[in-house]
């Protein structure tokens, strides 16, 4: 309870041990995460066997470090490619949306703001088959008609980036609609009467203040597409991002060095962390 | 702006959004369903039918791993609200100074790493050589390795941990826009701890909770990695029966119907959630 109302000292001992306990609840499975990744054994569980740099630098099977392991590294790329098409698009489709909705009014609005949103609420499982469905429908469509078979439309990296765009587009809308909202219009009023082209004060004056909000949602939506499994494991072909790497080698039975690239991953996203924090500060 | 290139810049904005949701929302989405009223009849042919509904109704294991998928993520869902609303209203009400956006940035945390790596930690700790059976060991309690993965109360706990940040984030929110000084009128009015609870701070953090309850009970019942593999072959979740279909079996059709009607489950319980609460889609949303 507040600081400021009377309750038993039993009330706050229980109080801060469950708050404690929730942390630990919270920080337990990276943690071992983190510590196995140095374990010199062949398999992430008990006992401890030693410290070792294996898992990261190991040049040869069974303790195969991740700089070495080929197949690993060529999915951490892919998962790379796959992450910047699709912020970049979100991206571009987000900031239109942003300015649609808080600049324009229009017949049907509202609804279209609800359309906007439902993707939010469609498992990601649902949203990858129902791509899949509908591009295989026109991928076969014209294969039938033209007989012509359209590649791009079958499972593979651009399906994946199509289907992480229908909804991570949704999620930048609401981070840049929300910096736009805070905008003052006569500001870009006063530039136009001073004799700016439209041009100008977008670049000028516009764009510059929504920047903050463009990178978070640029991060956001980089972090979101890297991390997604359930859409991604609908519309995969023979290339594999990371998730779905790091997934099948988890089913064959798993490794240390599956340790050592989630370090990685942990390292990285948090450094994606700081930053996004550092950016939002600097908006305030 | 002049009223003509007023319109202009509208088209132009409406085009992208519209395609967008026409072609990778709506159209896919209708194709499912029509893919899922149809049966093979033979090579390239097809014909109208409700045999994949019927399908799923007459196969016990179809309807009960979709009933038990639901029934677990309505659990999992009030779990998570329970566990987490202590917490945010400590961070939001108790925490002073610094200790507060400390605390609230260690919920945000594992967020930042992939969902994989957290269910692969609970792996590590609870798998039968893992970190608890060898600590529980080590203190004496237990005489042999115990195995805690593979049961519907790991992937409980796995589901708890994977969504309790999207509902700690809304409740924060709510509960900080609380004003303090009206709990402290409702004890010097005599309301009690409980009291307080239910007639100040619930119903003020109420679109929080809903908020925060209609995205964990989305995540949840559409979670595939989670139950997968903290839940082992026998998991039964609905996500995997369709993954199964599509993938595996290579059974569109049948795959489809069950993405129909896991998607009209989730939906009737979203609205009926925010029918109970009287809140509205667009507000809890964004």
């Amino acid at each position: 309870m507040l600081a400021s109302i009377p309750s038993s000292r039993y009330f706050r001992g229980a109080y801060h041990a469950y708050v404690a306990a929730f942390f630990v609840y919270l920080a337990a499975p990276l943690t071992v995460v983190a510590v196995f990744a140095f374990n010199d054994s062949l398999f992430p569980a008990m006992p401890w066997k030693g410290a070792t740099l294996g898992w990261f630098l190991g040049e040869k099977s069974p303790q195969l470090g991740i700089f070495h392991d080929t197949e690993l590294l060529e999915s951490i790329l892919v998962s790379l490619q796959v992450a910047v098409c699709t912020t970049v698009v979100s991206l571009a489709l987000a900031t239109c949306n942003a300015f649609l909705f808080e600049r324009h009014d229009f017949p049907g609005k509202n609804l279209l703001y609800v359309l906007m949103l439902t993707p939010l609420v469609i498992p990601g499982v649902i949203l990858g088959v129902s791509v899949l469905v509908f591009s295989s429908s026109i991928a076969n469509w014209v294969e039938e008609t033209f007989s012509y078979d359209l590649e791009v439309l079958r499972p593979g990296l651009v399906l994946v980036v199509i289907g992480q765009f229908a909804f991570i587009t949704t999620i930048a809308t609401l981070v840049i609609s929300a910096r736009l909202r805070k905008f003052d219009v006569s500001l870009e009023e006063a530039a136009l009467n001073l004799g700016a082209s439209h041009f100008d004060v977008l670049r000028t004056i516009t764009l510059p203040f929504l920047k903050p909000a463009l990178v978070g949602a640029g991060i956001v939506s980089f972090l979101m597409s890297f991390e997604n499994f359930n859409t991604t494991l609908m519309l995969v072909g023979s290339d594999a991002p990371l998730t779905i790497a790091m997934f099948d080698r988890l089913r064959e039975g798993s490794t240390p060095v599956l340790n050592a690239v989630s370090l990685l991953l942990m390292a990285g996203s948090g450094g994606l962390a700081a930053l996004s924090i550092f950016v939002r500060r600097k908006e305030n | 702006m002049k009223p003509q290139h007023f319109k202009f810049g509208l088209a132009l904005l409406l085009t992208p959004i519209l395609l967008w949701l026409t072609l990778l929302i709506a159209l896919p989405h209708v194709d499912m369903a029509l893919i899922s009223l149809r049966e093979r009849v033979s090579a390239g042919t097809y014909a109208f039918s409700w045999s994949n509904y019927t399908a799923f109704f007459t196969e016990p294991l179809y309807w009960r791993t979709f009933a038990r998928t639901a029934v677990m993520s309505i659990m999992a869902t009030a779990l998570t609200l329970l566990i987490a609303f202590p917490i945010s209203f400590y961070i939001a009400k108790v925490a002073r100074g610094r200790l507060r956006p400390l605390l609230f940035l260690l919920c945000l945390v594992p967020f930042w790493v992939s969902e994989l790596v957290r269910t692969y930690g609970w792996m590590i700790l609870l798998r039968e050589t893992g970190v608890l059976s060898s600590l529980l060991q080590w203190l004496g309690w237990v005489d042999g390795p115990v195995e805690m993965l593979y049961q519907d109360a790991t992937i409980m706990v796995g589901l708890v941990y994977t969504s309790m940040l999207f509902m700690v984030v809304p409740l924060v929110s709510t509960l900080d826009s609380l004003d303090d000084s009206l709990i402290e009128a409702a004890y010097d009015l005599g309301a009690g701890h409980w009291r307080v609870m239910r007639d100040v701070v619930i119903p003020h953090a109420a679109p929080g909770i809903v908020s925060g309850c209609i995205v964990v009970f989305m995540l949840t019942l559409g979670n595939y990695l989670t139950p997968t593999l903290l839940g082992g072959k026998d998991s039964l979740w609905f996500t995997e029966q369709i993954y199964t279909q599509f993938i595996t079996r290579f059974n569109w059709e049948q795959g489809s119907a069950f993405g129909i009607l896991l998607l009209i489950l989730s939906s009737l319980i979203v609205w009926i959630g925010l029918r109970l609460s009287r809140q509205s889609f667009t507000k809890v949303m964004s």
